[in-house]
């Protein structure tokens, strides 16, 4: 059990190093991605941009660079940015990383709540005219932009029906911390929360609902029918409990993209000062410290949830726990 | 309920099942039979004979979109066709239960057994959950799993297909029912378990009065097993009778041709053994006549309409030559 | 079973269920259309609109119902400060869906914007598919270290955001265009865009293709050709290429319609497609600050996307059905 645990750290911490090594060679190799013309600035001297070369640390080997640079990351922590007026990009990603668990994590709620209720729906009444209009309705919600769908919601709700009594409650775009009070939080991010969600109820309602049928066909369902339960108790305890093993695979690879970052275009859209806005300012400034900042807690928390998820395989599928 | 009634009356069951653009087939057609108390019968036929579909009859659990279910199933005379799913929902699993082929895919593979099990008695008897594993621990050892408090903690996959099939079977006997409808319960296991399981179900009569309807196309299995026994052909009862007089004197040339198919114990063995040429019909391509005609070493004009059944002795068969008075002899060798 | 004077080849019968699908010839007629439609975009502005799509024309008119209208129109606002826009005028010859804040019409570059939309997102699918074929093929066939190789190669490539990976890559690309070796493209060539979505789809595609071989290779018709000697190049190209050809028309309108949303939203962003060229995504993008005042030029755009996105989808999945494949694929990015 420990050489386990031990083996699965060592893993992560190489997969960790792996990926810093890459990024950091990745925005040094590229041309034009030369960081000591971007600190100097257009129209800088030659005598400045040397001088700049040297301050920074840019005339040294690759390899201590890379080492200095992980220093004041993960050590010193006072990794300063290229761009920001030397802003620190640790205080900088810890800002930002509120924000996106608030989206993410409210939008994971209403997904995995609307599509199990969906899946379940559909599966139930397979084949009728609800089950094919919910899992169209699952389709349209895949086919739809997130940044587009954002800004329809905002239209909506910030401008042409703001005034009604639907949408008066909604407040300007931007985010509002969780201790500034439970409501002032929720009522900035319902819109957002929404609006991210469509995407992955369409999706995981659409697999859970094949799941759950290719699940009804299967031996021990007819069994538990055979025992005389009822079709709720057959559905829930022994369909989708079956089903909820590749559900949660699912759920904790897009968890961990999205709070990595990947609701970018939703935070970018809303005014969300989160951690893919941030990543994204990142890379148009080709702002190397703050990439490197954003990269390292995106791959942490994309390697934290692949733990997390595994360790849920484990609670859910008993024949995972005996290595089978 | 009526007292005298058979406990378990099938008359002219016929499954229907729709065959795409507006076509239908009928799986089963006619089929009758009936099963006392504490008897065992077989259900014999080949793979796709209708056995299994008249099994899931009984229970209600065809939920085919489109499945027509027509004739009669009265269970100590009540008819279980057309019975509201409430009603039909707290016999299953009470009075009728049922277990099935193979034992590993039956259970859900995320409870554990003693789960499975508890959840079977409680949903039909205002158990706790302490009582309910107590019995289950019972049952479990009264169906020969060693050291049951242990076994009902294991998950499917950590039982020996022998112990699965024995829990399953604990499962089904949890709630004392009166019949036991068992799909071919020995076909997923080795030899020996198959006779300590066969062995397990002949005791259950004396244990606890069960009768069993016994799926299987083994001839061998029935002839240890069961009190009587039906031939399906095809979705057609070809013969029906007890067991004994059934495998001395068979009236069907079907029957003959299967019992005729098992290799003898003693005397001298046959160079190749007979087999029956052709293969069974698909449910669309019938014929009007005796299901069995085209392959039938005796077939002739009167076999181009279906012939009903026919009381022959203790036995009743669905073939003309009875009639005709040109009755199969008695088999030579007694087989098993 | 009753004697057929002919049988069918797979495709044939795939051909013939597709045909019987409601969902399949609605889709299909949908995307057939919107092809018409680019294709005649040139055609809409020089005899339609009569507007040269690409120009700023922030001091034009337009002719409606017989008066002159300026295109760009003052605000209503109390210093009358600034100027909107025309909205929409639902007539074809003058600025049908109204004009961007430069003053062009909407609807012509509606039109030229689906060009490079469904272009990009068909060669990219296209591209795509190629190259999950040759990793899958080869990852699935080969076995062993190729196989171990290739797979942690995607599954790295899996754990990057999908968006986040294409926006790199579009960054780092998009100031200077890409130079390697020989090979040379510049910064506004569509190519960039094809290539970065190609890229970023590979490990979703690649996956399904992958199991789809390995299970072929266990397959007992491999078997049997192995056993009647032969060669591995026979195997391939005449058992296991044919079989997974099925599996590669169902992924290819699903990679496109996942390439049409990557494209749009790196548009979007303004790191696809490169001004003044038009796509969907950018159209959203020029919208997007007249979002309150003239939400028909970010709508409609994105209305094509969701309409062209939803029947690429739809017609995947009557494909998959029709040509009975079975492996799940699944996608991500918001």
């Amino acid at each position: 059990m420990i050489g386990a645990v031990l083996r699965r750290l060592g893993q992560t911490v190489l997969v960790l190093f792996g990926i810093s090594v890459l990024v950091f060679l990745v925005f040094f190799a590229t041309p034009g991605a030369d960081p000591t013309a971007r600190i100097a600035g257009r129209n800088a001297s030659p005598e400045t941009v040397a001088a700049i070369r040297h301050q920074y640390g840019f005339d040294r080997p690759l390899p201590i660079q890379y080492l200095h640079l992980m220093d004041r990351l993960f050590i010193t922590r006072d990794l300063a940015s290229y761009v920001d007026h030397g802003e620190k990009v640790v205080p900088e990603v810890a800002r930002a990383a509120p924000v996106t668990l608030s989206l993410v994590g409210g939008a994971a709620v209403i997904w995995v709540t609307v599509s199990i209720l969906i899946g379940t729906i559909a599966a139930a009444a397979r084949g009728s005219v609800l089950d094919r209009a919910l899992m169209m309705a699952g389709l349209v919600g895949i086919s739809i932009p997130v940044f587009w769908l954002g800004e329809v919601a905002n239209l909506i709700t910030q401008s042409r029906f703001h005034t009604s009594w639907m949408f008066s409650w909604v407040p300007p775009l931007g985010y509002v911390p969780l201790q500034d009070g439970l409501w002032a939080w929720a009522s900035h991010l319902i819109i957002p929360w929404c609006t991210l969600a469509v995407l992955f109820i369409g999706l995981y309602g659409r697999v859970l609902r094949a799941d759950l049928v290719a699940a009804s066909g299967e031996d021990f369902m007819r069994t538990a029918r055979a025992k005389g339960l009822s079709e709720t108790r057959v559905m829930l305890f022994h369909g989708l409990r079956t089903s909820l093993i590749t559900f949660v695979s699912l759920f904790g690879l897009d968890f961990a993209q999205l709070v990595g970052g990947g609701a970018l275009l939703t935070e970018v859209v809303f005014g969300l000062g989160g951690v893919g806005r941030l990543t994204y300012q990142g890379l148009v400034n080709l702002d190397l410290p703050l990439i490197m900042a954003t990269v390292m807690y995106s791959a942490v928390f994309v390697v934290v949830a692949n733990a997390v998820v595994d360790l849920f395989y484990l609670l859910l599928d008993p024949r995972v726990r005996d290595g089978r | 309920m009526d007292a005298d009634a058979p406990l378990l009356a099938v008359d002219n069951l016929t499954i229907t099942l729709p065959a795409g653009r507006g076509r239908t087939v009928d799986i089963v057609e006619n089929v009758s039979f009936r099963l006392d108390g504490a008897e065992i019968m077989g259900l014999v036929g080949e793979s796709g004979s209708g056995k299994s579909m008249s099994a899931l009859a009984i229970m209600g659990l065809i939920d085919a979109p489109g499945a027509r279910i027509a004739g009669s199933i009265r269970f100590r005379g009540r008819e279980l066709i057309g019975l509201d799913r409430r009603a039909l929902r707290a016999l299953r699993g009470a009075e009728i239960a049922m277990i099935f082929q193979d034992p590993m895919t039956a259970l859900t593979p995320v409870h554990t057994v003693g789960w499975q099990i508890d959840e079977q008695l409680r949903a039909h008897q205002p158990l706790s959950r302490a009582g309910a594993r107590a019995r289950t621990v019972e049952l479990l050892g009264e169906m020969g799993v060693p050291d049951p408090r242990r076994a009902a903690d294991r998950y499917p996959h950590q039982l020996s297909g022998g112990l699965r099939q024995r829990a399953m079977i604990a499962m089904a006997l949890s709630c004392n029912p009166s019949l036991l409808i068992a799909d071919e319960p020995t076909t997923a296991l080795d030899v020996t378990v198959q006779a300590q399981i066969l062995d397990l179900l002949r005791r259950l009569r004396q244990d606890f009065g069960s009768s069993i309807l016994l799926i299987t196309h083994d001839m061998g299995v029935v002839a240890e097993t069961c009190d009587r026994t039906t031939v399906l052909y095809s979705g057609n009862v070809a013969e029906h009778g007890p067991t004994d007089a059934l495998f001395r004197q068979p009236a069907h040339p079907y029957t003959a041709a299967l019992l005729d198919s098992i290799p003898p114990l003693r005397g001298t063995r046959p160079r190749r053994l007979p087999s029956i040429p052709g293969a069974p019909p698909a449910p669309s391509a019938r014929p009007p006549g005796c299901p069995f005609q085209p392959r039938c070493a005796y077939g002739h004009v009167a076999c181009e309409t279906r012939p009903s059944l026919l009381p022959i002795g203790a036995q009743q068969v669905a073939c003309v030559l009875p009639a005709e008075g040109r009755a199969l002899p008695p088999r030579a060798v007694l087989s098993a | 079973m009753t004697a057929r004077t002919r049988t069918h080849g797979p495709w044939a019968v795939a051909l013939r269920s597709l045909s019987r699908m409601p969902s399949a010839i609605a889709s299909a007629s949908v995307l057939l259309l919107l092809v018409i439609l680019s294709a005649g975009a040139p055609f809409y502005a020089a005899h339609i609109a009569h507007t040269d799509p690409f120009e700023s024309d922030v001091a034009g008119t337009i002719t409606l119902h017989g008066a002159d209208i300026p295109v760009m129109q003052p605000n209503n606002n109390r210093l009358h400060l600034g100027l909107t826009p025309i909205g929409p005028t639902w007539v074809p010859s003058a600025d049908l869906l109204g004009a961007d804040s430069q003053g062009r019409d909407v609807a012509a570059r509606l039109l030229y914007g689906g060009r490079n939309s469904l272009l990009i997102s068909s060669c990219a699918a296209l591209l795509c598919i190629v190259l999950a074929a040759t990793v899958g093929i080869c990852a699935g066939f080969f076995g062993g270290i190729v196989d171990i190789l290739l797979s942690r190669m995607m599954d790295i490539m899996w754990a990057i955001p999908v968006y986040l990976f294409a926006i790199s890559l579009s960054i780092v690309t998009v100031s200077h265009g890409l130079r390697i070796g020989p090979i040379s493209i510049r910064s506004d060539s569509l190519l960039l865009p094809i290539c970065i979505i190609a890229l970023v789809y590979v490990p979703y595609a690649a996956r399904p293709i992958r199991g789809r071989v390995m299970s072929l290779r266990q397959s007992e018709f491999v078997l049997a050709a192995r056993c009647l000697g032969a060669s591995r190049r026979r195997i391939l190209l005449r058992d296991i290429l044919p079989n997974v050809s099925t599996t590669l028309i169902v992924l290819a309108p699903l990679v496109m319609a996942l390439a049409l949303l990557a494209e749009s939203a790196l548009s979007f962003l303004s790191i696809g497609v490169q001004a003044p060229a038009a796509s969907w995504g950018t159209i959203i993008q020029d919208g997007q600050g007249l979002i309150y005042t003239r939400p028909w030029v970010a709508i409609a755009p994105g209305l094509a996307i969701v309409i062209t996105v939803l029947a690429l989808n739809v017609l995947g999945d009557a494909l998959r059905d029709a040509l009975d494949v079975r492996e799940t694929s699944r996608r991500s990015g918001a």
